[in-house]
């Protein structure tokens, strides 16, 4: 589309930002390796949801672009956050507090 | 702009051109939503066959036209192809192609590429269904584990259609939010948007925001009946009301994506027939986002008797009342608009208001449903059924055959007859009538839904229900005769048949190629009907 208001500037984002982006990217997949290899009983799973989070933020924020945005853009991609909190909460809702009928 | 250098009186209507390829790689938004029209159109007449097969069997008690698991088929397609091919594409694909960028004064969608590839797409699935009918699934259109994945019908590939039907939807809603933003004509303020757009904006984000759970649930599925891998199965750890946590996730929004275009076409029809200025235009405005809001918070009243927890299910309940509230102001609001009116009953002005009526009792119906103790008992019998075909006939279909009858003179350039019109309304309002209403008390005497034989006792109302099919199925087979023929001979439609202040009314019929000879300057919205000029 080539309707972008002028208003908007086109930030350029240097290609070192981009190296040190990927590089952090690469150490936290080493991490996530690693840690499976250690047993911390739930923790596992917690440690790796927070590594992948961390990951998928920093994707958003410099190689798609997200940090640069206007707000309409960072309210639509938030906003399914809160859907998916509220879809994996309510779910759990349920299955935490059922009763087990023998 | 383009055009500044083409004469300024040529107009080439949009039709014009002819030819296959002219169809199939169209850009055009108009093009593009006559091929969804069609194609909706020929789905929702199949289905409908469907139906008639199945009321047909229900006719007597016993299992005597079809095999039993062979009406389990019937209703699975049945079910499948309203929902996926036709009700959720429906209007928003079709009507919503049409007349998002007319009405907001724009030359086409945002992405004319993105909207061809979408309807590619939605083709693509609906071939990928065909081919699983080679071995036609049994589950109903819900899917529920544990049975879909066991039972040794071809649940992948129908729901691999699904899955892949579900991408055009997404696709879509995403086009359109941003022809929304970004597409409007000067002056086009937010609260001189046409209520249709507000209503297709609501749409488009709960296309864009739920179909990716159905997707994902599907897949799931497909992992487990594939690879064996153990989401759903108790055995292998998994959880079978999972899938229906999953599924009505993005189900519930799922029906607001059927209604609310529908609601959307009324907000439009129902002033320019009364002659009024819309009442509460902010209200309906807002209640469409409302509406779209509350329906992710609601999707555990499908399961109350699943197994779900009693603290779950006291919740989902008390949540599921909020849905009236919007649904309830807008139902309001389209009576004070009518209230002192100068109405005429033009045929797409009828089918606004049976949809006002059926609309109001399906949507009631949904509260005693909603009432846990009340479902305990309602729950998979025929109140249910005759619940979700009040308000998605009565509902949704009355307002896409309103939007049919309202805009076909646009579209198409051409007339249909009016009387025939009123003629095919009057059957179907009474077929539909005498075919769902005597449900709503076969279900409350404990008659279940999915079963190919019943009890001696439930014959009357049954067999009563399958008369009111066919007077439906006669009324259907009469309105798009008389359409089918208006294309070929009706009489030539002048621009503005109804004096409609919209902007979709301001070009002519059919609308030229590029819509607006010059991008139009707004100044007022377009319900200031019944002024003194
Ligand atoms: C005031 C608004 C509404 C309320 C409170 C409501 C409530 C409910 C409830 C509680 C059920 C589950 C009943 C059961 O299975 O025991 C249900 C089923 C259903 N509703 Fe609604 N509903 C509303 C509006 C709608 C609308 C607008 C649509 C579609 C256009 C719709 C379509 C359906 C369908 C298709 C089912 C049956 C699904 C199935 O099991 O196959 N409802 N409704
Ligand atoms: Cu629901």
């Amino acid at each position: 589309m080539s309707t972008h208001s002028h208003a908007e500037e086109h930030h350029i984002t240097s290609n070192k930002t981009y190296i040190v982006v990927w590089a952090a990217l690469m150490v936290m997949t080493a991490i996530t390796v690693y840690v499976s290899y250690i047993n911390f009983g739930t923790f596992n799973i917690v440690i790796a949801l927070v590594v992948a989070s961390i990951k998928a933020s920093i994707v958003a924020l410099y190689f798609m672009h997200l940090k640069f945005e206007d707000s309409i853009t960072w309210v639509f991609a938030l906003f399914p956050l809160s859907l998916l909190a509220l879809l994996i909460g309510m779910t759990i809702t349920d299955t935490f507090t059922r009763t087990i009928v023998p | 702009m383009a055009n500044h250098t083409i004469a300024h009186n040529v107009y080439v209507p949009f039709l014009e051109k002819k030819g296959i390829l002219s169809w199939i790689l169209t850009t055009d938004h108009k093009r593009i939503g006559i091929l969804y029209l069609i194609s909706i159109s020929f789905f929702f007449l199949v289905a409908g066959v469907f139906a008639l097969l199945l009321r047909y069997e229900l006719l007597t008690p016993a299992s005597d036209f079809v095999q039993p698991h062979t009406y389990n088929v019937l209703f699975t397609l049945h079910g499948s192809i309203m929902v996926f091919f036709f009700i959720v594409p429906g209007l928003a694909a079709s009507f919503g192609n049409f007349l998002i960028p007319l009405m907001i004064g724009a030359p086409d969608v945002a992405f004319p590429k993105l909207n061809l590839g979408s309807y590619w797409i939605y083709l693509l699935g609906t071939v990928i269904v065909l081919i699983a009918l080679a071995k036609p699934a049994d589950t109903g259109w819900t899917f529920y584990t544990p049975y879909s994945a066991t039972t040794d019908t071809d649940v992948v590939l129908i729901t691999l259609g699904v899955f892949v039907l579900g991408f055009s939807s997404i696709l879509t809603g995403l086009n359109f939010i941003v022809t929304i933003h970004k597409m409007r004509a000067p002056g086009m303020t937010w609260h001189r948007l046409p209520l249709f757009i507000w209503a297709s904006y609501a749409t488009a984000v709960l296309q864009l925001l739920a179909t990716p759970v159905v997707g994902i649930t599907l897949l799931l599925l497909i992992t487990e009946r594939t690879l064996g891998v153990g989401f759903f199965d108790p055995a292998k750890g998994g959880d079978p009301v999972l899938f229906q946590n999953f599924f009505w996730f993005y189900s519930h929004p799922a029906v607001y994506i059927m209604i609310i275009p529908a609601m959307g076409v009324i907000s439009e029809i129902i002033p320019v027939f009364a002659r009024k200025p819309i009442f509460g235009y902010k209200a309906i405005a807002y209640s469409s986002l409302g509406i779209a809001f509350i329906s992710f918070l609601v999707w555990a009243h499908h399961m109350f008797t699943s197994g779900i927890s009693d603290i779950a299910a006291t919740i989902f309940s008390f949540l599921t009342f909020l849905v009236a509230i919007p649904t309830a102001i807008k139902v309001f609001n389209w009576t004070a608009t009518l209230y002192k009116g100068s109405i005429h009953l033009h045929s797409a002005m009828l089918y606004a208001l049976a949809f006002v009526f059926l609309f109001t009792i399906g949507g009631l119906t949904g509260l005693f449903l909603g009432a846990l103790a009340a479902d305990i008992h309602l729950h998979d019998t025929y109140f249910v059924v005759a619940h979700m075909h009040y308000v998605m006939i009565g509902g949704t279909v009355m307002g896409f055959f309103g939007a049919l009858h309202f805009w076909y003179p646009k579209w198409f350039g051409r007339m249909f007859n009016e009387t025939v019109a009123k003629i095919a309304w009057f059957f179907i309002f009474i077929g539909f009538n005498v075919t769902f209403f005597p449900q709503f008390f076969l279900g409350v005497q404990g008659m279940p839904r999915r079963y190919a034989t019943y009890p001696a006792e439930f014959e009357s109302l049954m067999s009563l229900s399958t008369y009111g099919s066919w007077i439906l199925g006669a009324g259907i087979i009469i309105m798009t005769v008389n359409l089918i023929a208006g294309l070929i001979n009706g009489e030539k439609a002048p621009q503005n048949p109804y004096g409609s202040l919209s902007l979709e009314w301001q070009v002519p019929s059919p609308p030229p190629l590029e819509n607006f000879e010059e991008i139009p300057h707004v100044t007022d919205w377009s319900y200031g009907y019944g002024k003194k000029k």
